[in-house]
């Protein structure tokens, strides 16, 4: 077992892809960096936290990026953002499919506009995708999860394989405790953060497929038939799990009205033992 | 500008656009209006009534163009919201607007109030064109917050702020950065009229950015990865 968690974002692209098969985009010899950092006296990356490139995945040619949450969080900026949208719209050009090795903590506040609007455009370069029949598929094992703007990027895109160790949100439970009070989110609570946020609730929403923190298991669960996008049957199954369960004050609630069994202990499960129990019972 | 006072001046001929709590809705004429008011916070159930809306123009009113009026302080911050997967509804409403797109729609934005983070994200910021009025107030975070969370002296924010439009709120450094196409001013409805007759084309906010000079690098990192020869 080689960890997603505790890999870098090269490492992972390198247990991901083919053998020597990676090659890399605007490289960091390329020397690309982030100008908006520099004026603030922080550190800059040769690669601006983001290595975008090509490779195979078991013979076939494919498209990939990785975000390195080790530099600022995975933030999105100028640069980073501009260099998954080329990726992207290269994608469109080539027909490939594309995986996103995401990690983000969503928009690098020192380059705050700019950051907002690249996510914009990566939203609509993943759109274009999904529209041409393109799949992107999302890898979501890091230590920051995947929130912010990128973790609506992320539902936008085909497939999303999550850990359990990973998290998918919008706002930050920090962000949500800061802004709205520790009653609304404790988010020293990690058991709490991890019901709300982490992989095993989005697996049971249906929103992700769940596979152990190992790099092979990532591997084994692509899959790259494109998945067709029904707007209006994700709207009734959106909207009717706003009506079931939008008010729930908690996440076991939810899994007790799925008619899981003692739902508490769901979060000590391994992985496989977690998938039985809650096989059948997917909201 | 209150929608009170926006909406006649949008609508001269009357529309019939009716509200619920901070969200509005209906047909002016021949363009169908979403929007949201009071600094709505865009949480589940917000953003799923307004993806229903666009499909329901889509099936009602094919062609139909679509204005989108949002006032936003941003996402929903909210434990209940986040449980159910927030972000995927969000990313709905960006798929329905898409699904729009695809079918003919126009799509424009104007943002009459504030727009802020993932509220703009999921909105305007998805439209073919995106406008604002001069007191529009466009920002991810104000900055004192931004100076907090980022240690950085508020002086030297502040500073800095004067010169370049990469961090700082405001509709200025949004069009600056090709974000937001221009301001409407003066007479509302012809402004409406033009970005209508407009052909809104491709995404073009990295050209637009590049030649206003506020987003120098996007335009062309993008098109050295989509190029690259590697």
């Amino acid at each position: 077992m080689t960890s997603w968690l505790e890999a870098t974002a090269r490492e992972r692209i390198a247990g991901l892809l083919d053998p020597g098969s990676f090659t890399e985009f605007v490289p960091p010899e390329a020397r690309i960096t982030s100008p908006h950092l520099a004026q603030l006296n922080q550190p800059a990356a040769f690669d601006d936290g983001v290595a975008v490139g090509r490779g195979t995945l078991e013979g076939a040619p494919m498209l990939i990026a990785a975000q390195e949450g080790a530099f600022m969080g995975g933030a999105v900026g100028e640069v980073h953002g501009a260099k998954i949208t080329g990726l992207l719209e290269r994608a469109l050009d080539e027909r490939a499919p594309v995986l996103l090795l995401l990690e983000s903590g969503g928009v690098r506040l020192h380059e705050a506009n700019a950051g907002l609007i690249a996510v914009s455009e990566i939203m609509r370069a993943i759109l274009a995708l999904r529209g041409a029949g393109v799949p992107v598929i999302v890898l979501n094992g890091g230590r920051v999860g995947v929130f912010g703007g990128m973790g609506i990027a992320t539902c936008l895109c085909d497939r999303l394989i999550m850990s359990e160790d990973a998290r998918l949100g919008l706002s930050g439970p920090e962000v949500i405790e800061t802004t709205m009070g520790v009653e609304e989110f404790d988010a020293a609570d990690r058991a709490l953060v991890w019901r709300v946020t982490g992989g095993k609730n989005r697996a049971i929403f249906g929103e992700a497929v769940l596979v152990p923190d190992d790099i092979a298991a990532f591997r084994a669960a692509i899959r790259l038939d494109p998945v067709p996008l029904d707007v209006e049957a994700e709207h009734a199954l959106l909207g009717a799990r706003l009506d079931r369960f939008g008010a729930a004050e908690d996440a076991l609630d939810i899994w007790a009205d799925l008619g899981i069994e003692t739902p508490a202990r769901l979060p000590l499960l391994d992985t496989d033992d977690f998938l039985s129990a809650i096989e059948g019972k997917l909201a | 500008m209150k929608i009170d006072d926006l909406l006649p001046q949008l609508f001269p001929n009357g529309h019939d656009i009716a509200f619920d709590g901070d969200y509005f809705a209906g047909p002016a004429g021949d363009v169908a209006v979403i929007g949201t008011r009071d600094r709505a916070a865009i949480g589940a159930a917000l953003s799923h009534r307004m993806a229903g809306e666009v499909l329901r123009i889509c099936r009602d009113h094919p062609g139909r163009p679509i204005l989108l009026l949002v006032d936003t302080l941003g996402q929903k911050m909210s434990r209940r919201d986040e449980t159910i997967c927030l972000n995927a509804y969000i990313a709905h409403l960006a798929k329905c607007l898409d699904h729009a797109r695809g079918r003919g729609h126009r799509i424009i934005g104007l943002v009459y109030g504030e727009a802020v983070s993932a509220g703009f994200l999921s909105s305007s910021m998805l439209a073919d064109a995106c406008y604002a009025l001069p007191e529009a107030e466009v920002k991810v975070m104000n900055l004192p917050a931004m100076s907090r969370v980022t240690k950085i002296p508020l002086e030297r924010l502040e500073e800095l702020s004067q010169s370049s439009a990469v961090f700082a709120p405001g509709v200025e450094n949004y069009i600056a950065m090709g974000a937001v196409r221009g301001i409407w001013e003066g007479d509302l409805a012809a402004c409406l009229e033009r970005a209508l007759a407009e052909d809104p084309g491709p995404d073009t906010r990295r050209t637009l950015g590049e030649q206003r000079g506020g987003r120098t690098l996007a335009r062309r990192v993008s098109a050295d990865v989509r190029g690259d020869a590697a």
